[in-house]
């Protein structure tokens, strides 16, 4: 007992080294104190979309005849029961909102998925394979970035009718050339390297030599603007949603329900406040939560 | 320079043809019969329906169609608008100024308040007041202009009334249009009101739209300051004895503005997609307004003709930003 007590100190090894690069990240990140927040706003959000029949009092379409364009609880004329009020047509507003979390998160990541997938594979194409594909990807991807991306967003929304996954599409093809970009970027870094040609010489096929070698490579930078781009898609995707473009009535969508309260501007404050500070705090916990993973897996930035 | 210049224009070359190619397609793609849309809600009677189809050359193949459209492009013809029979380029020309002097507006407030409030910051760094500023400016480059935009017209509008909520001047002026750009106009006109008047509509949709690139450029001014004042230079000149104002605006920030001008040239596609939101909140006369009601329409000619100006308008400030830098770098110039 006394022996193993004096000795530990002597047996147990020193740190040695650098730290594990995961865990280097790890305590990188969480000392940044603004991607915590994001990171926790997040998760809040998350349950509350996941769980919205449980935390929402009432269904997010159920009208109240009874309690048309009525104030929040605090507010003089307000209804017990309907904590922020009711819209224009008796529908509890927290209700709404709380749905309306689990859409946009689910439009943020849907849209994200789908750009990132087709992003990576148009990247890893165009910087693999070079030559006239190459030229042909990234001109095509030089005119999407041309032009202003709600306009190219309206236009295909446009083309393929408004409406909820349409708007998905729309917004997914907009980001799209921010993905294929840093692939490309990085595959072509990464190609000329000496551990590919190695692999290569070995006998890797090319698939083998993407998918194994190259791909990892693109993880970090891919990660920082995945989670930037689902703010980007969220902010748009609610964007459509208020011209008319995007979801469509009685769904909860955030700027859905900012369209229909453009009339009441003038008589109905909450109506019009709650939805756009839902919006505005979930695009900023992603756009703080990206930042932070962007000075964690930086390496130039790091000090 | 001559080879850098002509490497960078004929880059544009391919882009512009594959921009009319994608706004042609596109455009044709949208769903909807755009004669019976012109004929409204009484109907055309079938002959009519053929005539038309006819004259707009919506009966040929589309390869033709595409053929007949570049080469109306070439000799700058645009097309009509089915909705007004006004040509595109004279609806584009009467409505683009007021996209424009809204945008100019926006861009300065934007620069105006972000270039010194990010010099601050940066040299303060980590000050509260940098802090401040930093999580300020994440929350503006956050923001949903739409509804930015609804909440300053509850508040400087609806409650404080000091402003109006929508269009450019109030309708008891009129204001002979030489510029296009009100400000400029009612000033030469000698109409002190109606000045003021085009002010004070200017003001929330310039705030509104200024937003995000204010949050940008005090981001990006503050990162390229931070990067400068760790120059070996600064440090000199600080021993030198000169004043820290002249430190930090002579000799920091000069340096500093390479990175903040790409920034500003980046943004432009940016404000423009303000610009269709904010015309939008505000009803302001301008083209991204034009625009979503063209699409209401189905007014295919101004959507056509509306995105490729816009695009190409993009494309040359692009280009300019692009031969700024070679002008000022020479380092740019020479890579290839």
């Amino acid at each position: 007992m006394t022996i193993e007590a004096t000795q530990a100190p002597v047996v147990r090894k020193p740190p040695q080294g650098p730290p594990h690069p995961f865990a280097e990240f790890v305590s990188y990140f969480a000392a940044n104190r603004g991607a915590m927040i994001g990171l926790g706003t997040i998760l809040v959000l998350v349950v509350l979309g996941a769980f919205a029949g449980v935390f929402a009092p009432f269904s997010p379409v159920a009208t109240n005849p009874q309690a048309f364009l009525k104030p929040p609880v605090w507010q003089a004329g307000g209804v017990a029961g309907h904590w922020l009020g009711t819209d224009a047509i008796g529908r509890d507003m927290l209700s709404r909102l709380i749905y309306g979390a689990r859409l946009s998160l689910l439009i943020g990541l849907a849209v994200v998925a789908l750009s990132v997938t087709v992003g990576t594979i148009l990247g890893l194409v165009a910087g693999f394979f070079r030559g006239v594909i190459e030229i042909a990807i990234m001109r095509l991807m030089d005119i999407l970035l041309t032009l202003p991306t709600l306009l190219l967003a309206i236009i295909i929304v446009a083309i393929l009718g408004p409406g909820i996954v349409n708007a998905l599409i729309a917004v997914a093809t907009v980001l799209l050339p921010h993905y294929v970009r840093i692939v490309r970027a990085t595959v072509i870094a990464e190609t000329a390297k000496d551990y590919v040609t190695a692999a290569k010489l070995s006998g890797a096929s090319n698939l083998r030599l993407i998918v194994k070698e190259i791909l990892p490579n693109c993880a970090a930078p891919l990660i920082v603007q995945a989670t930037l781009g689902i703010s980007t898609a969220i902010l748009d995707a609610a964007a459509l949603g208020f011209i008319g473009l995007g979801a469509q009535p009685p769904t909860p969508e955030w700027g859905t329900m900012l369209a229909d309260a453009r009339e009441f501007v003038l008589r109905a404050w909450w109506v019009v406040t709650f939805p756009g500070i839902m919006i505005l705090i979930t695009v900023l916990a992603f756009n703080l939560l990206g930042d932070g993973l962007r000075d964690a897996l930086d390496p130039k930035l790091k000090r | 320079m001559l080879r850098f210049l002509f490497t960078r224009v004929s880059l544009v070359i391919p882009t512009f043809i594959g921009i009319t190619l994608l706004v042609f397609v596109l455009v044709r793609l949208i769903p909807g019969d755009p004669i019976e849309t012109m004929a409204g809600e009484r109907g055309i009677s079938s002959e009519e329906h053929a005539r038309l189809v006819h004259e707009y050359g919506f009966d040929k193949p589309v390869i033709v169609q595409y053929g007949l459209y570049l080469s109306r492009l070439v000799r700058g013809d645009l097309g009509r608008s089915i909705v007004t029979h006004k040509t595109v380029i004279e609806e584009f020309g009467s409505l683009f100024p007021a996209t424009v002097e809204l945008s100019l507006c926006a861009l300065m407030f934007a620069l105006l308040v972000g270039i010194p409030v990010g010099i601050i910051a940066a040299v303060r760094r980590n000050s509260i007041f940098d802090q401040g500023i930093m999580g300020l400016s994440l929350t503006g480059y956050s923001m949903p202009i739409f509804w930015w935009g609804l909440l300053l017209i509850l508040l400087f509008s609806v409650q404080l009334g000091w402003t109006p909520v929508s269009g450019r001047i109030a309708v008891l002026y009129f204001v002979e249009a030489k510029t296009g750009f009100l400000l400029i106009d009612t000033l030469l006109a000698g109409d002190i009101p109606a000045f003021w008047s085009a002010v004070s509509h200017l003001i929330l949709p310039a705030i509104v739209l200024g937003t995000v690139p204010l949050a940008v450029i005090a981001r990006m001014t503050r990162s390229a300051m931070l990067e400068v004042l760790g120059e070996d230079y600064i440090r000199t000149a600080r021993a030198k004895g000169l004043s820290s104002f002249r430190v930090v605006t002579v000799h920091a920030f000069r340096n500093a503005l390479i990175p903040i001008v790409t920034v500003i040239g980046l943004q432009m596609g940016v404000l423009f997609t303000g610009a269709i939101l904010t015309e939008t909140i505000f009803s302001w006369p301008g083209v991204g307004k034009w625009l979503i009601d063209g699409i209401a329409r189905r007014d295919y000619p101004v959507l056509q003709g509306g995105t490729l100006l816009i695009g190409s308008i993009i494309m040359a400030i692009n280009l300019i930003v692009d031969m700024t830098y070679g002008l000022i770098n020479p380092r740019i110039r020479h890579q290839r």
